[in-house]
């Protein structure tokens, strides 16, 4: 077992609770154990991060400093949310380079910085560098061979790149790796990349539908099946901006988005009521079904399987 | 005692508008040792040096200070004139009142309290100087080129001709280099090969050209005049000077392999040439592919050689060949485009270089010089070319102009107008730079007559969407976005060092910058020469350079080589490092600061008592040692001393300043 502090986040206890569900229920599956890490609050971004640049660096220190303090000694955190990942590796790279800002935090926080020696890994990142593709391959029961995935990673994941590092921050490959790991095919497609508009999701919906339509319109012209993310914000828009974007287009694109967790989960064996399907708002029920048939079809044509 | 003259320089007004001349004089006049004082409006004029000279004859001078500018400026000038007058030139002490004093202060009490004191030190150190004479080696009348592309060729030709020998190291199996690769060149369109091929061939046929291909160097030993290099003449299974180049080898061979020199694009087999007008016209086997070094069998070469040249145990073979002075032309190498993902370089085949695009359109390549894009064969009717990857992008390339990609870009776009009738040429750029005899109407051509349409912008994303490449960029003049879909999309890639620059450098021992590319002397006044004596750089392997800039800087390489060639002997440096064997523990902690590889160990014999022991100290070649002094701060026994700075010297300045 790999022991992790476990950093959720806020939004794996709101909108992204499936994702949270998902990950704590493959974790163990893929030999990894994650410790919540006690008290654990904000990360610093959406309001704080626009608002005072000082602010939004102590409170991700804070939470460093909480997985410094862990019992069992100081761990590498993973930090499922693309937007927490963020926060954390840009205060550790600020904090680490300028002593001034150091200082000036750690009068903020009333607490000296203790967290030089903690990594906040990103998810894809843990998998594949820390498991391993190979084991993750073999825990799978359930192989998705024959589904198409579109893997998107959104704008924070893998950038800026001075700061995360695990991946191009242009072409992103991490989340394909582990795609190609279930037996499924990882597409091609141009917008793995590319704004879905998180952030004006709330206040500009129009912008927000045209840059949703064009992300899922790329998915599906690469005929993916789904798409997959590693980002509340991503997986959050492009599920519930689908059906204004849909109409935009005049077209129902009818693309489940799935929390990586979810996909890896489902190929793992895990059941549909422990990865939180009945959240999402695009059904994710036909993909079910389509996962079924090809099993079948699988076990028809005499090939492995459970 | 010591004689000294003090001669202060007004140097017009350079000085004396803010030193006070008179007082400078007449503090010197007190300072210890000092018999003459006399001040000049223009030391350095030809009635200046004379009053220097005829003070020395009437005052019995034996030192001379000279307070006036730079000791970069004249110091040469004024060792010549006391050397005239009978001293020995390095009794001669310059304080620099201009430089370090006049043109930085503004206060003129304190600029001329601090110029006496700048004499005062002057004056305190000549008294220490004692004679200093320089030694003199003698020169190999030979010289030797490493790399053989057109910057290689050039220099070779250059020094030969001026009648002296050369010996040209090429690592790949034929001269030629990057050039050799290019179809047309700008601004003249004139065919690459056709300028370039008559000069390999002369290469190989000059008298006084011997050619190493396929030969690398392995270590360089000596210094000016004589530098000792050993080479490594790797094996090409194949006996040079047997094979005719007949071509039936190759042509049997059944393992087909990608070209290095056609990028990929196309195959050579097993054994080859890299294309037919290589020089030698030499087959080699390449033994990572070659069926019969892989399974023990094959040698069909073997079987149709009718020169009998194939030898499958052929070893490597080691050479020294001695040489007196060095011209690196070691070239560059393209930029790597993985650094790019957003481009897909690598991922889809219709997204190419600018080098892979020179192969495609050249009659000699893949495609014999048909415009096909890689994917399907089909000739393309919309070009993208996308300039500046990797150069000018300090995040993910180089900060530095590659300086060629701006010309061969408008070259291409030329090229696939001409080519494909009715195709559609889009360039996003950055800036044009066009700063070349001719090069500017090029570019005009390319974009006025030619119809490429010039777009300022920078792409976002390029990716395939129904067999064609979709474009996504920016047109920041109309500041709109602009996509556009492509058949082919052209990088036009930055140049960067080559991988193993570095240790190149390091086996020669010049330096490098922070890119790779090897350093020259002086960026302005010194290009072609590195801060080690008769090692001289021509090409791209001291920066970016296109064919003209390259040609140009290997005739000045060879010209400077071929003058250095043809000195009887080599004067050293007088104001060199020297060891003080009784004090030098043998620590060496000297040997590996010395930029110049100038220091070594040696043995000497001592008598203690009644013994004779045996020891190491440090010993200074005087050909190599530059007298930076590096060695004099790392000796921790104060053993080593630079002549003409001793720390005897040093201290009599700073005892002058702090008494």
């Amino acid at each position: 077992m790999r022991v992790y502090s476990y950093y959720p986040g806020c939004s794996l206890e709101g909108t992204a609770k499936e994702y949270d569900y998902s990950l704590r229920a493959l974790a163990p599956l893929l030999g990894m154990q994650l410790v919540e890490i006690h008290d654990w609050s904000c990360c610093g971004s959406s309001a704080a991060h626009a608002t005072s640049h000082r602010l939004a660096l102590a409170l991700a220190a804070r939470n460093l400093n909480l997985a410094a303090d862990m019992p069992g000694g100081a761990r590498d955190i993973l930090v499922p949310c693309a937007m927490c990942y963020n926060r954390l590796k840009v205060t550790s790279a600020e904090l680490a380079a300028d002593s001034g800002l150091r200082s000036a935090v750690e009068s903020d926080l009333g607490d000296k910085w203790r967290g030089a020696a903690i990594t906040a890994k990103a998810l894809p990142e843990v998998l594949l560098g820390d498991i391993g593709v190979d084991a993750v391959a073999q825990a799978v029961v359930q192989p998705l061979e024959g589904l198409r995935v579109a893997s998107y990673y959104g704008c924070l994941l893998v950038r800026p790149p001075e700061y995360t590092g695990f991946d191009d921050p242009e072409s992103p490959k991490s989340m394909d790796e582990l795609v190609r790991a279930t037996g499924a095919t990882p597409v091609d497609w141009p917008h793995k990349v590319e704004c879905c508009g998180g952030g004006l999701s709330i206040t500009n919906r129009e912008l927000v539908a045209g840059l949703v339509a064009d992300i899922l319109g790329a998915a599906r012209d690469a005929g993916a099946d789904v798409i997959v993310t590693a980002c509340p914000m991503c997986q959050a828009n492009l599920d519930t901006r689908q059906g204004l974007a849909g109409k935009t287009r005049g077209t129902d694109f009818g693309l489940p988005v799935l929390y990586i967790t979810q996909l890896l989960g489902l190929a793992c064996g895990l059941s549909a009521a422990s990865l939180s399907f009945q959240s999402h708002l695009v059904s994710v029920a036909p993909l079910l079904e389509k996962v079924r048939q090809l099993g079948r079809a699988r076990q028809a044509a005499g090939g492995e399987g459970c | 005692m010591p004689r000294i003259g003090v001669f202060v320089c007004w140097c017009g007004s350079n000085i004396a508008a803010t030193v006070d001349i008179g007082q400078v004089t007449e503090a010197a006049a007190e300072m210890p040792h000092v018999v003459c004082v006399e001040d000049n409006k223009y030391t350095c004029s030809e009635p200046g040096q004379a009053s220097i000279r005829q003070a020395i004859a009437q005052h019995g001078l034996d030192r001379v200070v000279v307070a006036a500018c730079s000791p970069r400026m004249h110091e040469n000038t004024f060792r010549k004139t006391i050397s005239a007058a009978g001293l020995n030139p390095y009794l001669l002490e310059i304080a620099n009142i201009r430089e370090q004093c006049s043109w930085v202060h503004a206060d003129r009490v304190a600029a001329t309290a601090k110029a006496i004191d700048l004499v005062r030190m002057a004056v305190a150190k000549v008294a220490q100087h004692s004679a200093l004479t320089s030694s003199t080696s003698p020169v190999t009348r030979r010289a030797m080129v490493i790399g053989g592309g057109i910057a290689g060729i050039q220099a070779a030709l250059d020094i030969a001709d001026a009648g002296h020998e050369v010996v040209v190291v090429e690592r790949s199996p034929t001269l030629g280099g990057h050039m050799a690769q290019l179809d047309k060149t700008f601004p003249t369109l004139d065919c690459s090969a056709c300028i370039l091929t008559p000069k390999m061939v002369e290469v190989v046929q000059h008298p006084k050209i011997t050619l190493y291909a396929y030969s690398e160097v392995e270590k360089v030993d000596g210094y000016v005049g004589s530098f000792k290099v050993t080479v490594r003449r790797k094996a090409r299974s194949v006996d040079e000077s047997k094979c005719t180049g007949c071509g039936a080898c190759w042509e049997k061979c059944p393992v087909k392999v990608k070209s290095e020199f056609d990028l990929g694009l196309g195959t050579r087999k097993a054994i080859y040439v890299p294309f037919p007008q290589a020089v030698p016209a030499k087959a080699t086997i390449d033994r990572e592919h070659c069926i019969y070094y892989l399974r023990g069998r094959c040698r069909i070469c073997e079987r149709f050689c009718e020169a009998k040249a194939i030898v499958f145990d052929q070893q490597d073979e080691i050479i020294n060949v001695e040489v007196g002075a060095i011209v690196v032309a070691t070239g560059f190498q393209q930029f790597d485009q993985a650094a790019y993902g957003e481009y897909g370089y690598g991922e889809y085949p219709d997204v190419i270089t600018g080098l892979e695009f020179e192969r495609l359109v050249n009659a000699s390549g893949p495609t014999e010089g048909k415009i096909k894009r890689p994917s399907d064969g089909k000739v393309p009717e919309t070009v993208v070319f996308i300039k500046c990857v990797g150069s000018r992008d300090e995040h993910k390339g180089v900060p530095y102009c590659s300086r060629t990609c701006c010309m061969y870009t408008a070259k291409h776009a030329i090229l696939t107008r001409e080519k494909i009738h009715g195709s559609k040429v889009f360039i996003f750029y950055m800036d044009v730079r066009t700063p070349g005899k001719g090069y500017e109407e090029f570019y005009r051509r390319a974009s006025e007559e030619d119809g490429a349409r010039y777009l300022r912008g920078r792409v976002s994303r390029v990716y395939p969407k129904g067999g064609k490449m979709v474009v996504l960029g920016e047109d920041t003049l109309l500041g709109r976005k602009v996509i556009v879909e492509a058949d082919l999309v052209v990088l036009a890639s930055g140049m960067i060092a080559q991988p193993d620059a570095q240790e190149m450098a390091r086996k020669l021992g010049v330096s490098y910058d922070q890119h790779g590319f090897l350093t020259e002397a002086h960026p302005k006044l010194r290009p072609v020469e590195t801060n080690t004596a008769g090692i001289f750089l021509a090409g791209a392997c001291q920066g970016p350079k296109d064919i003209p800039d390259t040609v140009a800087q290997a005739c000045a390489a060879a010209s400077k080589a071929a003058a250095l060639l043809n000195r009887e002997a080599l004067e050293a440096e007088a104001m060199i490092a020297c060891v003080d064997e009784a004090r030098c523990s043998g620590c060496l902690w000297c040997e590996p600061v010395c930029p110049y590889k100038a220091i070594s160990a040696k043995t000497i014999s001592e008598r203690v008592g009644r013994r004779t022991l045996t020891r190491s100290v440090a010993e200074v070649n005087p050909s190599l040692c530059h007298g930076c002094g590096a060695c004099t701060v790392a000796c921790r026994d104060s053993a080593l001393n630079l002549l003409g700075f001793t720390n005897q010297q040093i201290l009599a300045e700073v005892e002058a300043v702090c008494p």
